[in-house]
């Protein structure tokens, strides 16, 4: 299912906050269509992987490439490469001010000057396929914590982007709502998004993944395929890891 | 021959005396300022009562004091007051009359605000051991209210010494009126005395205002973002 | 109380308030601007500009309105920059309220979160972008307390423009105590003046307040 066409490409990059090294010659490439999930304890740089692909951290040494264009460190130009690459956070980060769907419309009208009726006509299709369109009129604080998740999801996708960074997006969701979220990105994935994914939740990076990083303290320390990953991980760091969620399930899961 | 402005100050006295006169207006503000601390974190203990009619009277009172400029304030005490009961006040005195009053009604709402942000149930806690309301002031209530408080207390000076500077305008011998004095009396020698005397006025203001501005707000940012 | 007195004195009130309400509009109108100026600055910390900035705010919170329009109205002339009092209280009250309404602003931007900053830059939206649509208004919205504290603030300070030979309630009220030592009618109608504009202003902007605070958009 992979094909050839790389999206992006990732060479030799170093981030430092401060002189503290945070990443260390990271050297990755995701290919059209593909799901890449970042997996790591915390404070390994995943988050900061997905700001620096975004522009949003500078970095210190290395390149990334969009389509073959270098776009890091490009402070002029980094809006016009954003428009290509969506991204949904961690916290709801809807604009309060504005109705779920004038959060949609605003990249599209303002960024990429597209007509209204076209980008509202796309934005409602979308809303309803994630099943809120009831919900264009409702300003982000009538939403659930899921609801917005979505919102936040479709807003980064009216913009055709050739790449989704998705940030730990149900980190900060209760329990019952996590479902909902993940479900839109399984969705995504079927229909062949190119996407790369920072989570916790295992269960669902073995479901969606084409393939897995492992990162620990600003490094690489491992990439496979899911299955490969979870049932038989090469290094001692990984299994460590990995460890700690089986440890969770033993207390849960008595009848498995 | 005309004299350079700023030789006004090494003329006999004058640096000095505008230095008194300063003080007369810090010392009117600090007077009222400790006055307003005392009468204001009792006003915001009456105003925190659940009793309607404290609540209405005390809500007037802010609600005027905070409506009417001080100058009008002023005007009220010092002409007003002198001729309805034939006292005759100083103008010292009415001013701190005015500032006091107007303090009081300021860290009044202040205590109130810190007090009705103390949970419910540090007042129960303070009532299951058994302690009287007014303990339960003193001992649980007032230590948590001071810290965030004080930041703006010392706040609240800056304001006072600001406002002070009306008194001038009831016949108060301070700093500007001093300055009026050495303007007029230099005005063969000095033409330009003016834009020397009140450009140096408000550098002393300036000079005094903002250290305390500046303290009230680091303590405000360390207290306040240290909770309690 | 002397009522005929009063009754014939009310029009040299209405004038004076007229005159009052007129400069502190111009003043409040003008101030919101040098804020609205200032606080971009501060948010952009655009260099050099920004040091200006943080000095004349801390110049304008920290001397009084009364000095500040003596330094205009008596010294300035020596310059050759000679004001009439009218122009002398605008710039006063100006120089005065733009730091103001700066803070207020300012206060509102900084309760911004960077996240909502983030997720327009993540959409592709300029920083100027960014600002117009996200920021901005958001900011708005939550200065508007500080910024009616501000209004009603600024309209009590004009009553030292008497000072400087402005015609405004407080020198009606002094004329009249001087001139016919009708004290307390003098009084009484100014501290009525004041009550009949400054009491609709404040009530308006509670409701404002409390509309914004119960219907507003934030989460």
């Amino acid at each position: 299912m992979e094909s050839t066409e790389k999206i992006l490409e990732i060479k030799h990059l170093k981030k430092e906050f401060d002189n503290t090294p945070v990443l260390n010659d990271i050297s990755l490439d995701i290919h059209k269509g593909e799901v890449v999930v970042v997996l790591g304890p915390s404070g390994c740089g995943k988050s900061t992987l997905l700001r620096c692909i975004n522009g949003l951290e500078g970095i210190q040494e290395g390149e990334i490439l969009l389509n073959g264009d270098l776009i890091s460190n490009q402070k002029k130009s980094m809006h016009l490469v954003r428009q290509h690459i969506g991204m949904v956070f961690q916290s709801y980060d809807l604009f309060p001010h504005m109705t779920v769907l004038d959060n949609i419309l605003l990249g599209p009208k303002k960024a990429q000057k597209r007509k209204k009726e076209e980008a509202a006509a796309e934005a409602e299709e979308l809303l309803k396929r994630i099943g809120l369109y009831e919900k264009k009129k409702a300003y982000p604080r009538q939403l659930s914590g899921g609801q917005k998740q979505r919102v936040a999801i479709v807003r980064a996708l009216c913009m055709h982007p050739k790449v989704m960074l998705f940030d730990e997006v149900t980190a900060a969701l209760d329990p019952e709502m996590v479902r909902e979220v993940l479900d839109v990105m399984l969705e995504l994935a079927r229909e062949g998004s190119t996407m790369v994914i920072v989570t916790h939740e295992m269960q669902f990076a073995r479901a969606i993944a084409d393939r897995i990083i492992f990162l620990d303290e600003g490094n690489i320390v491992e990439e496979s395929g899911p299955e490969e990953f979870f049932t038989n991980p090469k290094t001692e760091r990984a299994k460590q890891f990995l460890n700690i969620f089986d440890f969770d399930s033993v207390h849960h899961g008595s009848n498995k | 021959m005309q004299d350079l402005g700023i030789n006004l100050f090494f003329q006999g006295r004058n640096f000095v005396r505008i230095l008194e006169g300063l003080w007369v207006t810090v010392s009117i503000s600090l007077i009222a300022v400790i006055i307003s601390i005392f009468l204001g974190i009792i006003l915001g203990m009456v105003m925190n009562l659940k009793n309607p009619v404290t609540k209405a009277v005390t809500r007037i009172y802010l609600e005027f004091i905070r409506i009417m400029p001080q100058l009008v304030l002023l005007f009220l005490v010092y002409f007003g007051v002198t001729r309805t009961f034939h006292i005759n006040l100083s103008g010292e005195v009415s001013a701190i009359i005015v500032f006091t009053m107007w303090g009081t009604a300021e860290m009044g709402d202040l205590v109130r605000g810190a007090l009705s942000s103390i949970p419910k149930h540090q007042y129960e806690s303070g009532k299951a051991i058994g302690l009287t309301g007014f303990q339960i002031y003193l001992y649980i209530i007032i230590p948590q209210t001071v810290r965030r408080l004080i930041p703006l207390a010392i706040n609240l000076v800056t304001r006072m010494i600001k406002t002070t500077s009306l008194i001038v305008l009831i016949g108060v011998v301070e700093v500007v009126k001093v300055g009026q004095q050495i303007i007029e009396a230099s005005r063969l020698t000095t033409p330009t005395a003016s834009l020397w005397i009140y450009g140096f006025i408000f550098f002393l203001y300036f000079i005094v205002c903002y250290p305390i501005s500046r303290l009230s707000a680091k303590l405000e940012k360390r207290w306040v973002s240290m909770g309690g | 109380m002397d009522f005929d007195f009063i009754k014939q004195y009310t029009p040299l009130y209405v004038e004076a308030a007229l005159l009052t309400l007129n400069i502190t509009v111009k003043g409040v109108l003008l101030s919101i601007l040098l804020g609205l100026i200032c606080s971009l600055v501060r948010y952009f910390k655009i260099p050099v500009l920004n040091r200006i900035t943080v000095i004349y705010i801390e110049l304008s919170r920290n001397t009084p309105l009364l000095i500040q329009l003596f330094f205009l109205y008596f010294g300035l002339p020596k310059l050759g920059i000679m004001l009439s009092s009218e122009a002398c209280a605008i710039i006063g009250l100006v120089f005065l309220g733009g730091s103001y309404m700066a803070e207020a602003f300012r206060s509102g931007l900084d309760s911004i979160s960077d996240i909502q900053k983030e997720s327009g830059l993540s959409i592709g939206l300029t920083n100027l972008q960014v600002f117009r649509y996200i920021i901005l208004p958001q900011a708005i919205s939550v200065s508007i307390p500080a910024f009616s504290a501000n209004v009603i603030f600024l309209f009590k300070e004009t009553s030292v423009f008497s000072a400087v030979a402005l015609a405004d309630l407080m020198f009606v009220a002094k004329d009249l105590i001087g001139l016919y030592y009708k004290t307390d009618e003098a009084l009484l109608m100014l501290v009525t003046a004041y009550c009949i504009i400054l009491l609709p202003i404040s009530a308006v902007f509670r409701i404002i307040e409390r509309k914004l605070r119960y219907a507003g958009f934030g989460n």
